[in-house]
């Protein structure tokens, strides 16, 4: 403890725990909820960002990499956008602040999550998932605002829910606590943007939890400017044959933590990861999860598909833990990626912890090149290099949109994927 | 139309050796079957001519209507015209066939300076050529060529084919792994397609082909070279006593 408190605090640490300090008395939060601020950022300034010699951060250097942070600017302006697919119902959420303007559909409740921290019914929510949790102890110590969503038993919602995050600069960090009721069926896009090339900070933590019978699919699609730090993370834990299909699409940023967390509490429950992530530039793009297999009868695949560009840096860590009773669990990860250049790279950590002795547990790692046999096809029926490889690297990712099965969807996030990459292929 | 004059060709890769000093003339309007035993070199000459970078060619020219085409991608050989049915038809799971095949043309023809097919044009000719082909629409549906049956992608191919209208069709065992019925359906298909200005290279083991595309010469390849040309009664020739005759001749 004294030999870290002796080291010397990055500037990058040095901002946060200004921001926090600049920001006391106007925080929002009640007793319970300040105190649990107070101690995240305690812990954040005698702890340090966490260093490749923290396990969970061995990949990503955070104390490293995260150079600067922009101050926050609590004038900063930003507009909303439209939304991805056409009838979704958007929840704004502008420079960290929600709009609570609007109406929510039929069986959904919509409650602002600053609310929560005034009348402290959020504070149990805010402790860290464990000692090098530093995005929960970022987002813990400075989040001002987010929604809380509820869900009521049995709704069944046509249209999406857009969760609409547009950032212009500074910093913003949001919660979004939601809960999802018995048999209830409903895709919720959490949409990351910024709407311009100025520097921000970001931190999201989504909280899902998915009642009995429940079929979710959740999106998070990140893409933040080309200066920006993304730190999001996602929790949920699944009720008895509750399925979610958590669908991750990284397109932006320049630095980017994304974590999942999840546990499967209820037999029968189902996840399914899919995630994408298109890194370019000099980016450093992280997905690191984690799933408890808590219970017997439990299911869930990932399958990640990264594609690398330039210089950029790929993470990718997955871990399966199968608990002693959590007999009959069927789980498959799988990590593919493609590196377009010399320069770019990727780790992958792929790991199954099983206590349990009758399962079903598989995971796998590959990288590849463009197939030469394919690109030549392609040529030899006209279709110039560039061109086709655009389409081969489309293709490698496209498999994974296609499986969303709806199709204004699947339309909408081809379109961001196909403009991302006639950006920089 | 070709004319490959003294090729020399081997692997990029580890330098092996496959095409040594081959000669072949194929003229407009003509029909010409390439036959030869397994790993003669017949598949590399077709993957030569249409421009694939695992072969490096160390000798020789090949002329395709007067132009020198060893410096063209394959991209641009095939917009010039030529067009390779492979033995092998690859698989590209998450590219759609009907997305394929629209770009293959409209780039093509942006290679030659013509328009863009309107996509009601474009669905126009894909419904006529695949009914010809006794192709089935949901097949066109699928990703390209992914989990089609041999036969399924030998018709593929022609469909392909007569979309693209190319000038130098070379057909690498297209009959292999066709049914009775499809093997006639195809041999229609290239029939169809038969024309003075077009010359059409058939490579294949079997006279039952040729008994449906009638050739105008056949020729014998042999360790990377043409041992004998004639005209289609070497087929027969073939059919009846095999290659030992012929190789042994040449040697
Ligand atoms: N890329 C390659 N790498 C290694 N060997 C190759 C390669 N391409 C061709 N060869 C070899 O070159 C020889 C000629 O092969 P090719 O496929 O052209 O034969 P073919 O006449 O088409 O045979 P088949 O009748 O069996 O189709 C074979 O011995 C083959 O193994
Ligand atoms: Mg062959």
């Amino acid at each position: 403890m004294n030999m870290q408190q002796a080291i010397k605090m990055t500037a990058a640490e040095t901002a946060l725990v200004d921001a926090y300090t600049a920001q006391i008395g106007d925080l929002p939060g009640d007793g319970s909820v300040l105190s649990v601020r107070d101690t995240l950022v305690h812990e954040l300034k005698t702890a340090g960002l966490p260093t490749r010699r923290v396990e969970s951060w061995h990949y990503t250097d955070l104390r490293t990499l995260l150079r600067a942070v922009p101050t926050a600017d609590p004038t900063a302006f930003a507009d909303r956008v439209e939304a991805l697919v056409a009838g979704a119902t958007v929840l704004s959420v502008r420079n960290g602040h929600a709009d609570l303007k609007g109406n929510a559909p039929e069986g959904v409740t919509i409650r602002s999550y600053t609310d929560s921290l005034l009348d402290g019914s959020a504070a149990a929510g805010l402790a860290v998932l464990g000692t090098d949790d530093a995005i929960g102890r970022i987002n813990g110590g400075l989040v001002r605002g987010g929604l809380e969503l509820v869900i009521a038993d049995g709704t069944e919602l046509e249209d999406p829910l857009e969760i609409q995050l547009v950032q212009s600069l500074g910093q913003a960090h949001t919660r979004f606590p939601v809960s999802f009721g018995a048999n209830t069926k409903a895709t919720v896009i959490e949409r990351h943007l910024s709407t311009n090339a100025a520097e921000s900070l970001i931190s999201s933590v989504s909280d899902i939890t998915v009642g009995e019978g429940a079929e979710i699919t959740w999106i998070v699609l990140q893409q933040q400017g080309a200066a920006d730090t993304h730190l999001g993370q996602i929790r949920f834990d699944l009720a008895k044959d509750a399925k979610l299909h958590l669908f991750l699409i990284n397109a932006g940023g320049k630095l980017v933590r994304q974590e999942i967390h999840g546990k499967t509490s209820g037999e029968g429950a189902d996840f399914k990861l899919r995630g994408i992530n298109l890194l370019g530039g000099e980016s450093h793009t992280d997905v690191t999860f984690t799933l408890g297999h808590n219970v017997p009868h439990t299911t869930s695949t990932e399958i990640i598909r990264n594609v690398v560009f330039d210089r950029a840096k790929g993470v990718f860590q997955g871990k399966i833990l199968v608990a002693k009773d959590a007999q009959k669990t069927d789980a498959k990860m799988a990590c593919n990626t493609l590196l377009l250049s010399d320069d770019a790279d990727l780790s992958a950590k792929p790991e199954l912890e099983i206590f349990a002795d009758d399962v079903q547990c598989g995971h796998g790692a590959t990288v590849a090149d463009i197939d030469h046999t394919q690109l030549f096809y392609l040529m030899a029926r006209g279709i110039p290099e560039n061109k086709a490889r655009a389409m081969l690297v489309n293709a490698f990712v496209a498999e994974i949109v296609e499986e969303l099965d709806d199709e204004p969807l699947v339309e909408a996030l081809e379109s961001v994927i196909s403009a991302w990459l006639e950006k920089h292929a | 139309m070709l004319e490959i004059k003294n090729l020399h060709a081997r692997i990029a890769e580890d330098g092996t050796e496959i095409i040594r000093g081959l000669n072949l003339t194929v003229k407009a309007g003509e029909v010409a079957a390439i036959m030869g035993p397994n790993g003669s070199g017949k598949s590399t000459l077709s993957y030569i001519l249409s421009g694939r970078e695992d072969y490096e060619v160390t000798e020789g020219e090949i002329l395709y209507n007067g132009e020198n085409i060893l410096e063209l991608e394959a991209s641009e050989r095939a917009a010039k015209g030529i067009f390779l049915a492979f033995q092998y038809p690859v698989e590209i799971p998450g590219v759609a066939t009907m997305q394929f095949l629209k770009v293959a043309m409209n780039e093509q023809r942006k290679y030659r300076g013509e328009d863009e097919l309107t996509t009601p044009e474009f669905m126009r000719r894909v419904k006529e050529a695949a009914a010809e082909l006794k192709i089935a629409p949901e097949m066109l549906r699928r990703p390209l060529n992914v989990g089609f049956s041999g036969g399924e992608k030998k018709r593929a191919e022609i469909l392909q084919m007569a979309l693209l209208e190319p000038k130098l069709c070379v057909l690498d065992e297209t009959d292999s792994g066709l049914d009775i019925d499809a093997l006639k359906i195809v041999a229609d298909g290239v029939n169809a397609l038969r024309s003075p200005d077009r010359a059409v290279i058939v490579i294949t083991h079997y006279q039952r082909l040729l008994d449906y595309i009638v050739p105008d010469t056949v020729h014998v390849l042999y360790k990377g070279q043409v041992i004998k040309s004639g005209d289609k009664t070497l087929a027969h020739e073939l059919e009846a006593n095999g290659y030992a005759d012929i190789i042994e001749a040449a040697a």
